[in-house]
């Protein structure tokens, strides 16, 4: 497994990481819960078929800058920034949990700027009929199993590589959870149901079937809401963030619909 | 030395197996636990408590904000202290404090402070606390990311709402007024009420107090021993800036309990203080650390800090006596001070001087005590102890206390007749 290539990009004033690595059309990848503190199997598969381009968001592993941004709108905005500067505009995006709600902000704000669109576990609404699990309130030996339906593989995710500095992950780590607290606390609801008639992208929804922060009735709500073509792909042994616990699954059914 | 009387209005019939059965007394703590019949009589017992205290003497009764908690009854103070001013003369008034940042607009706590100024008199004390996780962040809401720059502007919308003499437009990054102008004004305008804040130990906000001249209060649960450290921690900061060492500066919160012996303090102690450091305290961890609520700042010292402790291998009995549940840990732990009145007349100068603080907050009321008890802890304190402990810091001037109207030109409240009034 090669390293990807890294550059940064200037958001707001702040730095925020870009990875890049493969050959052919390019694919974006906006990361879920957590972020990227490490490159991931997931990546790799993408990455044998297409440019794969991972902008962070500010305030995730490699970002900073999320304490500038207040609104909903600051936070769309700042991403539509990093899509551009990542040379990401009017090409295919995939998006997962906290990004996979900016990414169908994107396509719903921006269609021209998204190609076509896979959200895996978006955040973004909140069904009283069926309330999401709040991610920041939980204890601590309880996340890996609400992140992941294999928890091993959130602690993976997590651990501190060797040579990282003891004090600065750490805070890296929290800083990546406060980046997503601060776009989407308490009920992770930003109004994103009015807007989802907006995308016109053509958009594949996948849902691990063990989600334990969002339950999979939200697919039905996503597809539903959303104008364009939409078809809702449940993938077995998942859990919310799904390409952790499945990446070739996932994927698999990414390429698949990008084509 | 300033001797307050707090009360932190505990729901007092948490039952036994409360721990067992419910995770937790803050936020989530179930509505069926809550009969409000029952409140009815602890709220008014309560109220007699503060007013009990101010009778016999103390410098000032406080009281505080939370919410969604099992052993905080108060989500409003300025209720509580509103009624107090009507109830008490000379004490002051310490509201410790308003969560500026869960109101909306903040200049209610402007409004409601200064209401509350005037109709004691000028003897408000404005305490401005961020606010616990479980108050503000879960049971309130608020963003963790955002609290304390929400905070801060709004303590400076406060401040100048106090001050500023005519009507202004309020541009915040968080909040926007066309037409601030509040009134009632306080009574203390020269400039403002005194502010303390009530906080952790972070070294921003000892700086902040310092560059304020704010009263900074360390309000643990866990006693002197335990404070000794952040204590010492703001002392040395406060040397670094170039303030001098006036005790007032501080405020501390310490648990007593006096009887005639140790062994009579003990058998009448224990009970609600075991109530307090078991059920009260009882939790939820989940609610503790909501991502941003702690600055990266504090988190690279605790960590650091961590570390060294870790390092040294400090002193594992404070760690084993932290969150000690049964009255020998708590008693040894320094939570609760007990003892005949000269042992905690020793007790109290000791803490007074190890931690150099003029603004002793006394809990003396505590878990499931009841009135009888508190009375009898409160009077035997008022009576015995006292009056041996308050010319510590002599030598100091209280720059932070409340300057209220002349005695002469107060208001005189007609005393309270009910049954006059029945049968008119």
């Amino acid at each position: 497994m090669s390293d990807p290539k890294t550059t940064t990009v200037d958001v707001n004033g702040f730095p925020c990481r870009v990875w890049t690595k493969g050959q052919g059309p390019k694919l974006g990848f906006l990361a879920g819960l957590g972020g990227l503190p490490r490159w991931l199997p997931f990546l790799d598969r993408l990455a044998e078929k297409r440019t794969v381009i991972v902008p962070s968001l500010p305030g995730y592993p490699g970002a900073t800058g999320h304490t500038e941004l207040d609104t909903h709108l600051d936070w769309v905005l700042a991403v539509r920034q990093l899509i551009d500067k990542a040379g990401l505009a009017g090409a295919d995006l995939v998006g997962a949990s906290v990004g996979g709600a900016f990414a169908a902000e994107m396509a719903a704000i921006f269609p021209g700027h998204v190609r076509r669109l896979a959200l895996i576990s978006p955040f973004g609404l909140f069904d009283d009929d069926a309330p999401a699990a709040d991610p920041w309130a939980q204890r601590k030996d309880a996340v890996p199993g609400l992140m992941c339906a294999d928890g091993e593989k959130w602690n993976a995710l997590m651990a501190p590589p060797e040579g990282a500095n003891s004090i600065e992950w750490p805070i890296e780590m929290t800083r990546a959870a406060e980046a997503a607290a601060r776009a989407f606390w308490p009920l992770g609801n930003t109004g994103l149901e009015k807007r989802l008639g907006l995308i016109a992208a053509s958009t594949l929804i996948l849902w691990g079937e063990r989600d334990a922060v969002l339950p999979p009735s939200y697919a039905r709500k996503f597809a539903a809401g959303i104008n364009g073509k939409s078809r809702v792909e449940v993938i077995a042994g998942a859990g919310h963030l799904a390409y952790l616990d499945q990446p070739d699954a996932v994927a698999g059914a990414v390429l698949g619909h990008f084509g | 030395m300033k001797l307050m009387w707090f009360h932190l209005m505990p729901y007092t019939e948490l039952p036994e197996d409360f721990n067992k059965k419910h995770p937790s007394v803050w936020v989530d703590i179930h509505s069926s636990l809550f009969d409000p019949k029952r409140a009815h009589h602890m709220y008014n017992d309560f109220m007699d408590e503060l007013e009990y205290a101010a009778e016999l003497g103390y410098d000032a009764v406080c009281v505080n904000e939370h919410h969604s908690n099992g052993y905080g009854l108060m989500p409003s103070p300025n209720l509580i202290a509103s009624s107090l001013a009507r109830r008490t003369t000379d004490t002051a008034l310490c509201v410790m404090g308003n969560s500026l940042a869960l109101y909306n607009p903040p200049t209610r706590v402007a409004e409601e402070f200064a209401m509350i100024d005037c109709i004691s008199g000028g003897r408000l004390i404005a305490g401005f606390p961020v606010g616990s996780p479980m108050d503000t962040c879960y049971a309130y809401g608020q963003n963790p990311s955002l609290l304390r720059e929400r905070y801060l502007e709004a303590h400076d919308l406060v401040k100048k709402a106090w001050t500023e003499k005519d009507t202004f437009a309020f541009n915040g990054r968080y909040n926007q007024q066309r037409y601030v102008n509040i009134w009632p004004r306080p009574i203390q305008n020269d400039p403002h009420p005194p502010i303390w804040i009530p906080g952790g130990g972070s070294i921003e906000t000892w700086r902040w107090c310092a560059e304020m001249d704010y009263v900074y209060c360390y309000l643990s649960y866990y006693g002197y021993k335990a404070g000794l450290t952040t204590m010492q921690g703001f002392w040395n900061e406060m040397e670094k800036l170039g303030k001098d060492r006036n005790p007032y500066r501080a405020g501390f919160l310490q648990f007593v309990g006096v009887a005639e012996s140790r062994q009579q303090a003990l058998d009448l102690y224990t009970e609600p203080a075991e109530y307090f450091y078991g059920r009260c305290l009882h939790v939820d961890a989940r609610f503790a650390t909501p991502p941003g609520y702690v600055t990266e700042a504090t988190q690279r010292s605790g960590i650091q800090g961590m570390m060294q402790k870790a390092a040294n291998v400090a002193s594992p009995a404070t760690k084993a006596a932290l969150k000690a549940t049964n009255m020998k840990d708590i008693v040894d732990g320094g939570y609760v001070l007990i003892g005949t009145p000269d042992e905690v007349v020793e007790q109290i100068r000791h803490v007074g001087t190890s931690l150099n603080v003029g603004h002793l907050m006394l809990l003396l009321q505590y878990g499931n005590m009841s009135k009888d008890m508190t009375k009898y802890n409160t009077r035997l304190f008022a009576e015995k102890v006292m009056p041996k402990v308050k010319d510590l810091f002599g030598e100091w001037e209280d720059k932070w206390w409340p300057k209220p109207m002349a005695k002469g030109q107060r208001a005189a409240v007609p005393a309270f007749r009910p049954q006059l009034a029945a049968a008119e």
